[in-house]
């Protein structure tokens, strides 16, 4: 088992954020996780990245707690946030930064973007934040596949794509290791049903529906 | 540690790109440039003198205006982050908060000391050259002592930006209480201090506390007794502290004291990055 979410809740100024949720995710697992704006969701996958402490309850990543043994929990998840950050580093920066600090080699990066007709070579000198907001998020998808990973988490991944830039990317997912596991955060299950094996609902800060499909 | 000096070198290269670098090292790095240039050569032409009216004035414009900078500049480095979501992508990768926090300090340590070391550098390069033309000794030790109390100074309140930045969650509220420290310490320089003390309200001792602990008079009496040993130009508190204290003990307290402080600030705001919720 990849992630055991226990019982967990999380308030934020008085108001329970997540109310007693509790979630495993195994290998394998390809989750679609749905649920209207507010339910929780983000804030689940912080909690699991170790960026919260959780009021009550416990998480565990590949056995270690994400707050204390942070580095251990991160080497395997890929993150791809709700919205492209506005990364003040170049390109080289960025990359620089993903490879010492992760392991993951330049060459990958390349490799996988120009699968996605993202030329970096001829951007490499721009700050990330000056990229068009397609390119901001083929390049966090380069990034995040090129990360040898056995969990991908991706928060709305496709919200600032082009029709074809979200093709792209989910012809990109087939290609994901079937060993690793994956949960998208989207409103589009339509679009992802034939990636994903599993269905979770998620709304005011409970699991409504967690379903194998 | 490795992601350590990655992160500063991260951090310094960003900060060279920013407009405020610039604004900062134009300002701030003109002024010290100035001032040991002029200083130098007037002392080598005019004796001890010539420096002296000079650091009088500069000492003046740094208490003002070193402080604000830093605080400006640095407050806004994790919280800032933190409001954009770059905290949270940046953080989405194995680097241990330690590094990641460490980094940032050291990152920000370099980009405020560069501006503001570089010019002595040079200046000090000058005067060896004036010196070799004209003759006349250059002032080893006050240039030296200076620099550490510029150091200092900076130093503290690099420490309190990064406090700030992490225990405030927004840059606004962040940015507002830096102002208001600043305002504060500012406010209780030797002039208030002189006022209330005319008062006769609060005893001389509370007085002279309140002084001691203000980094930003620290570092004014350290400065001005420098080169004017008697204290004639900030009066009483002043006086008071370097008669009993002495002079060395007193330019060794303004070098260790903000440090200390600074330390001290930068370490509580390392607890609350680890202990609170980093978004
Ligand atoms: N850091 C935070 N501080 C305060 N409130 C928060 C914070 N993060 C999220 N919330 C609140 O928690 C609720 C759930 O947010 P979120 O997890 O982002 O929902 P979702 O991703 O499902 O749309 C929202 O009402 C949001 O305003
Ligand atoms: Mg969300």
């Amino acid at each position: 088992m990849l992630v055991v979410a226990k019982n967990i809740s999380k308030k934020f100024m008085g108001t329970k954020v997540l109310d007693n949720v509790s979630l495993t995710i195994n290998g394998g697992d390809r989750i679609a996780m749905m649920g209207p704006n507010g339910a929780g969701k983000t804030t689940l996958v912080r909690a699991i990245l170790g960026f919260y402490h959780i009021d009550s309850g416990e998480i565990s990543v590949n056995g270690f707690d994400p707050v204390k043994k942070r580095v251990d929990v991160l080497k395997n998840i890929s993150f791809i946030p709700q919205l492209p950050p506005p990364v003040k580093l170049s390109i080289e920066e960025l990359l620089m930064y993903v490879e010492r600090s992760s392991g993951v080699s330049k060459e990958k990066i390349f490799e996988e973007s120009s699968k996605m007709d993202l030329d970096l070579k001829s951007h490499i000198k721009k700050p990330f934040f000056k990229l068009s907001g397609g390119m901001k998020q083929k390049l966090l998808i380069a990034i995040a596949l090129s990360k040898k990973s056995s969990l991908l988490i991706f928060d709305e991944p496709t919200a600032n794509l082009d029709p074809k830039g979200r093709e792209k990317f989910y012809e990109l997912l087939t290609e994901i290791d079937t060993e690793c596991s994956t949960l998208f955060i989207t409103h589009r299950l339509d679009e992802i049903e034939g990636l994903v094996n599993r269905k979770i609902y998620m709304d005011l800060g409970k699991v409504t529906e967690d379903e194998k499909i | 540690m490795k992601n350590l000096f990655l992160i500063a070198y991260l951090d310094v290269k960003e900060s060279l790109r920013s407009k405020w670098f610039y604004v900062y090292s134009v300002v701030f790095g003109g002024l010290m440039a100035l001032f040991f240039i002029a200083g130098v050569s007037d002392s080598v032409v005019m004796g001890f003198t010539g420096l002296s009216r000079m650091l009088l004035i500069f000492i003046q414009v740094t208490i003002i205006i070193l402080p604000i900078f830093i605080l400006i500049t640095t407050v806004k480095s994790i919280s800032g982050d933190r409001e954009s979501n770059v905290l949270e992508y940046m953080l989405s990768f194995p680097v241990s908060l330690k590094d990641y926090y460490w980094g940032k300090m050291l990152g920000r340590f370099l980009t405020v000391f560069l501006p503001v070391f570089l010019p002595v550098f040079l200046a000090l390069l000058l005067g060896v050259v004036f010196g070799l033309f004209k003759g006349g000794d250059l002032p080893w030790r006050m240039v030296f002592l200076y620099s550490s109390f510029l150091f200092s100074l900076s130093f503290v309140f690099l420490g309190l930006a990064f406090f700030l930045s992490t225990i405030v969650k927004s840059t606004d509220v962040a940015l507002g209480s830096s102002f208001v420290v600043w305002i504060i310490m500012l406010a209780f320089i030797d002039i208030a201090l002189m006022g209330l003390m005319l008062q006769n309200r609060i005893s001389d001792e509370v007085i002279i506390t309140i002084a001691m602990l203000n980094p930003i008079e620290v570092f004014r009496i350290g400065a001005i007794s420098l080169f004017d040993p008697e204290l004639t130009v900030i009066g009483p508190v002043a006086y008071y502290l370097l008669d009993t204290l002495g002079s060395n003990l007193l330019i060794i307290y303004a070098i260790v004291y903000p440090i200390v402080i600074g330390l001290i600030l930068a370490y509580f705001g390392y607890i609350a990055f680890r202990k609170k919720d980093l978004l």
